[in-house]
């Protein structure tokens, strides 16, 4: 009979999988093209290609299925409730929509690391390109649209990086819930990032966008069909991140199993909950300001045209309004998953939890206040900077509970040296550049120097790649034993990550000093005396993609070829998500477990086993 | 509040780490003081700047080695040598410690942002920060907050920003346009950044000098040059295809005469021209008829 229904709701009448998707998506777009250019009421195509994007995200959302349940509501006919549905197995569930959390969390992964290839090729390209001070090796409008798609692409996989595998793969596992609050919204939030990452790529037949990742009208109005991608692909992304916000919240909120009190909740959830807060606030904003975009370019508005009476000062103030909170949408994870591991290596309770906890927080609140530090030059009020330059300030206070919360947690601690505690520890020094650099940069005087500096752009890749990547590192390490039932290689993990700070570091700390020594950001010709400078960032660079292409040949071994399987606890850890079998059950826990102690409770005499799986009778969903 | 009582156990650890760490901090507070750091004495502003940036790296390195000591220490002192898994003490937590931290912190980080807000505030940086941004058109002569000695004295000149250059247009000289920037020495300056089509920047790096270049704003900024030499004007903002070229390294600041023979030169050329070709922006900040010498 579970059969029956699942069939009622998966197969209407056309089998669902990303083939169906994908045929039903090229019609799509070209109705999409053809609808906007019969209706458009202007002669450039961009009304025909935003539409046609939009219709084919839809088609292929539609091929992979989404609109079978509430079609089936809609009819009347029976289904199935998620938690007694019989779940996919094999390999093929990975390519189907599904609403195993499980599932979607590799999913994610998988994604997500190849986009990440595709991004650091970009990067590659840029530093080949920088080897030589003009524009000899790479033509300038190329140049411009190469590091358009690496930052957006870039900024699509950090914005669910750590979210999207671990937050989906994990939330429920450790606070004891058998799936996420609202499954399908989950699968939609995995299923946009893909067409978001195509209508991306896309870009480049175009001959890419010339604006970068910011995305500044008038420039982004001028531009070609490229920046359609760019508007339709944020704005897939944008809508991901607030449904996925919606969802951890509910589930962390809603699901904890019995037991599972605020104080008991694993640091990670922590970190999720309040990424997931920024994350649903402040994508709508960047909604609102892509529509306006798209609107503009499409339907002759003028919402940032000051020629017309707009104001380019509007999307600069709603895209920072967005993109501040963004980058701590990156980093808060990533101080969570740190949080999370050092406790388990260091052997000690996380020291200093209710602080740290409050520090996530103090980020998350002040993150709202900051914007216009962008915008100290732009020619804002300048009663204006005085504000902006001390709330940015201030935010160095709660970071800064977050390192003593570490540095606490490894004090007297009998440390584990594994290839995850190297990266958290690799992550604290790289944060703490990226942190220290970010204050030379709220300040006004010293900001009007280093603003559009290659120092600014130094100072967020090692916020973002020194700290977000390398927390990444140390999460896949962590967890891909529970995960895929797979360990990677402990040696070659460590020759990675030492391989990966020296050729980091030897990327980005020189950027600081090009920046100072008046290189903008996005230039692809820049002064010949900064050449050899350069050649050595160039070299970094390079060898720091070798230390990735490491990284994916130990991930690709111990996935594919090396057959060992991993222990269900091969780190000995103390936490819920360890406690379960590998490969984790179908639905996570026979019954629902109740907590009984606390996550990092390590070297406590009394301390009681984390949970009791025997659970309550009849007790089937948590909280 | 209760005073910090450092347990046995921690004694011997953190008297080694607050050694080691004033050692390493005096070392590299006295390398960081004697590093020249960008973007130099050639105007008031640009001295301001690396005045304030020497302060904070010298702030910061203490830090710094204070946070990386501890990492590096704990690596060392705090590692597992044996075989077997051990638990370390089970610690939760040290309240007098944190509030410590925090209020630290805290201090450390209100004092950063006195000495950026007062920087900014003192009349010298507040020129070359600028002052806000006012829609072309509104002419008047209201100038920036805090600039000494009012925009009587101030040399007046509008640099317009478009792909990909910049154009610089000397409101006291009869509006003469010119391509290169040149300055005379000792004198305020009052740039009006304004752009004929998409966002630019305008920086003059060794003047310490950058300001956004938008379509219908006069952005103000305020320089006050006091060295000699050349300097360099850079695009900062990206701005389409040839952002990269839209550089001049031919800015000067020269002296008062030289600059009245330069710019009777350019006003001889200029008028030649314009014959030929109307002014070459279409409105201007402030007015040319008005304000013409």
């Amino acid at each position: 009979m579970v059969t029956a229904n699942l069939m009622s709701e998966r197969r209407m009448l056309i089998p669902n999988n990303p083939i169906t998707g994908l045929l039903l998506a090229i019609p799509g777009y070209f109705f999409g093209v053809w609808l906007g250019n019969v209706f458009g009421l202007f002669d450039d195509q961009n009304t025909g290609v935003i539409l046609g994007y939009t219709v084919a995200t839809a088609a292929f959302l539609v091929g992979m299925g989404f609109l079978n349940y509430p079609l089936t509501r809609l009819l009347g006919w029976p289904v199935t409730p998620i938690s007694e549905s019989e779940p996919d197995a094999g390999l093929s569930r990975y390519f189907r929509l599904s609403l195993d959390h499980k599932v979607i969390g590799l999913q994610y992964l998988f994604t997500i690391l190849i986009m990440l290839l595709l991004g650091g090729i970009g990067a590659m390209m840029i530093r080949s390109s920088l080897l030589v001070p003009d524009s000899s090796i790479t033509p300038p409008g190329q140049y411009i649209a190469l590091i358009g798609l690496h930052s957006v692409m870039m900024i699509f996989i950090t914005s669910a990086v750590i979210v999207g595998p671990f937050g989906n793969y994990l939330v429920p596992l450790m606070i004891g819930a058998r799936r996420m609050a609202f499954p399908r919204l989950e699968a939609l939030s995995f299923w946009l990032v893909p067409p978001a990452a195509v209508i991306l790529a896309v870009a480049a037949f175009w001959g890419g966008f010339p604006t970068g990742w910011t995305g500044y009208p008038p420039l982004s109005e001028q531009a070609g069909q490229g920046m359609d991608s760019y508007i339709v692909g944020f704005g897939l992304i944008a809508l991901a991140l607030v449904v996925s916000g919606v969802n951890m919240l509910a589930t962390i909120i809603t699901l904890r199993a019995p037991g599972m009190t605020w104080t008991r909740l694993p640091i990670f959830v922590w970190g999720i909950f309040t990424t997931s807060i920024l994350g649903m606030l402040a994508a709508p904003v960047l909604t609102a300001a892509i529509v306006m975009l798209a609107m503009d370019r499409s339907v002759q508005t003028s919402f940032f045209l000051s020629s017309n009476g707009g104001s380019n000062y509007l999307w600069e103030n709603l895209f920072w309004f967005f993109g501040h909170p963004e980058v701590y949408i990156f980093i808060l994870p990533a101080f969570g998953i740190v949080m999370e591991i050092v406790p388990h290596f260091a052997r000690k309770p996380l020291w200093g939890y209710r602080t740290g906890v409050v520090g996530l927080f103090g980020v998350a609140l002040l993150s709202w206040f900051v914007w216009q530090h962008h915008l100290f030059v732009s020619g804002i009020a300048p009663v204006l900077r005085p504000f902006y330059t001390l709330s940015t300030e201030l935010i160095s206070i709660p970071t800064g509970i977050i390192f003593l919360v570490v540095l606490g947690t490894m004090w007297r601690a009998r440390i584990w040296f594994s290839v995850p505690m190297l990266f958290c520890m690799g992550f604290l020094v790289n944060f703490l550049i990226g942190g220290i650099s970010g204050v030379y940069l709220s300040d006004v005087p010293t900001d009007v120097t280093l603003h559009g500096s290659y120092f600014s752009m130094a100072h967020f890749h090692y916020t973002i790649m020194g700290g977000e990547i390398f927390g990444l590192m140390a999460a896949v390490y962590y967890w891909l034993p529970k995960m895929t039932g797979r360990m990677m290689s402990e040696t070659i993990g460590k020759l990675h990550f030492w391989w990966m700070f020296v050729a980091f570091n030897s990327t980005f700390f020189p950027l600081f000093i090009i920046g100072l020594l008046n290189m903008p950001r996005r230039v692809a010709q820049y002064n010949p005396a900064l050449q050899g400078l350069n050649i050595w960032v160039s070299v970094s660079a390079f060898f720091l993609f070798g230390s990735m292409v490491l990284f994916a040949g130990n991930l690709v071994y111990a996935l594919a070829f090396s057959g060992r399987r991993a222990l269900a606890n091969p780190w000995h850890a103390r936490s819920l998500e360890w406690q379960v079998p590998t490969p984790v059950p179908a639905h996570n826990f026979d019954r629902v477990p109740v907590i009984t102690g606390g996550p990092y409770d390590y070297g406590m005499p009394n301390a009681r086993p984390v949970a009791d799986f025997g659970g309550i009778r009849g007790v089937t969903s948590g909280a | 509040m209760k005073t910090i009582r450092i347990h046995e156990a921690d004694r011997p650890h953190a008297l080694r780490l607050l050694t080691i760490w004033l050692v390493l901090s005096i070392v590299g507070v006295i390398v960081a003081l004697q590093i020249h750091i960008p973007p130099g004495d050639q105007s008031i502003q640009g001295a301001d700047q690396s005045r304030t940036m020497t302060l904070m790296t010298a702030l910061a390195t203490p830090i710094f080695i204070g946070v990386v000591l501890m990492i590096v220490y704990s690596a060392f002192a705090f590692r597992n040598r044996g075989p077997e898994l051990v638990d370390g003490p089970p610690m939760l937590g040290n309240t007098p410690i944190q509030i410590a931290w925090i209020t630290g912190s805290t201090i450390l980080v209100l004092f950063l942002a006195l000495v950026g807000i007062t920087s900014l505030a003192s009349s010298n940086v507040a020129q070359a920060v600028g002052a806000p941004g006012r829609s072309i058109g509104q002419s008047g002569g209201q100038t920036g907050s805090g600039t000494a000695g009012g925009s009587g004295s101030e040399l007046q000149i509008q640099v317009i920003g478009q792909q990909w250059y910049f154009t610089y247009r000397y409101q006291d000289y009869g509006g003469v346009e010119t391509t290169h920037l040149y300055l005379p020495n000792d004198r305020p300056v009052e740039l009006h950044v304004t752009s004929l089509d998409v966002v630019h920047s305008f920086w003059a790096y060794q003047l310490g000098v950058k300001a956004d270049a938008n379509l219908g704003v006069d952005n103000v900024i305020h320089v006050t040059p006091q060295k000699l030499g050349s300097f360099q004007v850079r695009c900062a903002e990206l701005c389409g295809l040839w952002h990269g070229a839209m550089a001049d390294s031919s800015g000067k600041v020269v002296s008062q005469s030289d600059f009245d023979s330069w710019i009777q030169q350019q006003q001889q050329s200029f008028t030649d021209i314009q014959k030929a070709v109307p002014s070459y922006a279409p409105f201007y900040f402030p007015d040319p008829l008005t304000k013409g010498s």
